[in-house]
């Protein structure tokens, strides 16, 4: 399967709100709460790390989830934000665009 | 001469005629070279006509009347390419708002206005009606609010005993029914679009004209905001807890905003977080009777 790389769009609003994170899409205002295993692969989302490395990385270890299962989960995830411009998919890596850092991250 | 005089006294000068709507607030002054439309304006806003001699920020429309059985506005002018070579109208129903160089260009079949935040200045063109003014001024209104972290929301609204509650739910959740059952000592502020402002304490909400079915205009006061009701009918009156992420979604979906502009969604989306940590939010079910409003006010 060919590498793809994600990153946060710029044409979204987000907040973390009492340990949950809230996305909003600008073009069709969707608005998604994310699960923890959504939120960590959405903090990650920095354009130049590849989904499958942000998998193994950041959500494998801490969910106690096969790379197989987990990255399944993610693409899918991926798919749907990706569809209300929250996220933006390539299978280069993609320019920052003054992207938006979730917040409680600099 | 206060900034409110001196657009007076040059309206006059050019046999114009001004009246200033205050809602919340904020004033707008709507200028007119019919006598007719001004009438008109000062019947439909009864009790939000005032002259506010120390405006904080005056807003100024002059409004162009089109001709009786003039056509409505195309597709080219709202901006949009055309389907065909005839230019088809754009329905009343397909607003479009968007923004360029700063200004601000609202168009639906009925009207076209622009307005600039930077001067304050702006221009509507619509037929005699009201209903094209009233959109306007809920597009503006939204756009003035939403850079303060404020808003216009779907909502019923009153005060009692010195506090104001929100009721919140699109069309047919309840919000007339609930402003009908009120009791006769409950302020009603306006049974569909509420005004929601920030003040020293919290929020406060405002009265409007703006009506729903009930088609009254709500009284020009306002008070503390105690909390948001999200409306619901069903066989008992009941009250429930909503979390944080709920709250905020259910609120952002009742809060009026008319563009798909990211500077504007953002300030709105940051509005609402601010809101629902400061303004308790509550699930409301209630029974279609008054003693609704023995459990919430």
């Amino acid at each position: 399967m060919r590498t793809m790389y994600i990153a946060r769009s710029s044409a979204i609003a987000s907040r973390v709100l009492a340990g949950e994170t809230m996305v909003m899409s600008v073009a069709d205002s969707t608005f998604f709460t994310l699960n923890e295993v959504a939120s960590a692969i959405w903090r990650a989302a920095d354009g130049k790390t590849p989904l499958e490395e942000i998998v193994e990385r950041d959500v494998c270890p801490v969910f106690e989830v096969s790379v197989e299962d987990a990255l399944m989960d993610a693409r899918e995830f991926v798919r749907e934000l990706s569809e209300h411009g929250i996220l933006k998919v390539s299978d280069q890596p993609i320019l920052p665009e003054a992207a938006p850092a979730p917040p409680g991250v600099s | 001469m206060s900034a409110l005089r001196a657009v007076l006294e040059s309206a006059t000068s050019v046999a114009t005629h001004t009246r200033v709507v205050e809602i919340g607030g904020v004033p707008i002054a709507l200028s007119t070279r019919s006598a007719t439309f001004a009438q008109m304006v000062e019947e439909r806003y009864v009790g939000f006509v005032s002259v506010n001699e120390e405006p904080f920020d005056l807003i100024q429309f002059d409004i162009e009347l089109l001709e009786s059985g003039a056509r409505g506005f195309g597709q080219s002018e709202c901006g949009r390419e055309a389907d065909d070579a005839q230019d088809s109208d754009v329905s009343d129903d397909e607003l479009e708002v968007t923004r360029g160089k700063g200004v601000w260009r609202m168009c639906r079949g009925d009207f076209l206005a622009e307005w600039d935040p930077g001067t304050g200045r702006g221009r509507i063109r619509q037929a005699m009606n009201p209903y094209s003014l009233d959109s306007v001024l809920r597009i503006v209104h939204s756009l003035v609010l939403a850079k303060r972290g404020e808003f216009l929301v779907h909502a019923a609204s009153a005060i009692r005993n010195g506090r104001a509650f929100l009721f919140a739910g699109v069309s047919g959740a309840g919000k007339t029914t609930i402003s009908r059952l009120a009791p006769v000592d409950a302020t009603l502020l306006t049974d569909e679009i509420s005004y929601v402002r920030k003040s020293a304490r919290g929020y406060e909400a405002h009265g409007t004209p703006f009506t729903g079915e009930l088609a009254r205009v709500g009284a020009h006061c306002s008070a503390p905001l105690q909390v948001l009701y999200l409306l619901r009918q069903g066989a008992e009156n009941r009250i429930d807890e909503v979390d944080l992420a709920l709250a905020t979604q259910a609120l952002l979906r009742n809060i009026l905003f008319f563009a798909h502009d990211t500077e504007l969604v953002q300030a709105i989306f940051e509005g609402a977080c601010e809101f629902v940590q400061r303004v308790p939010v509550r699930q409301l079910t209630f029974r279609k009777d008054a003693s609704v409003w023995d459990l919430v006010a």
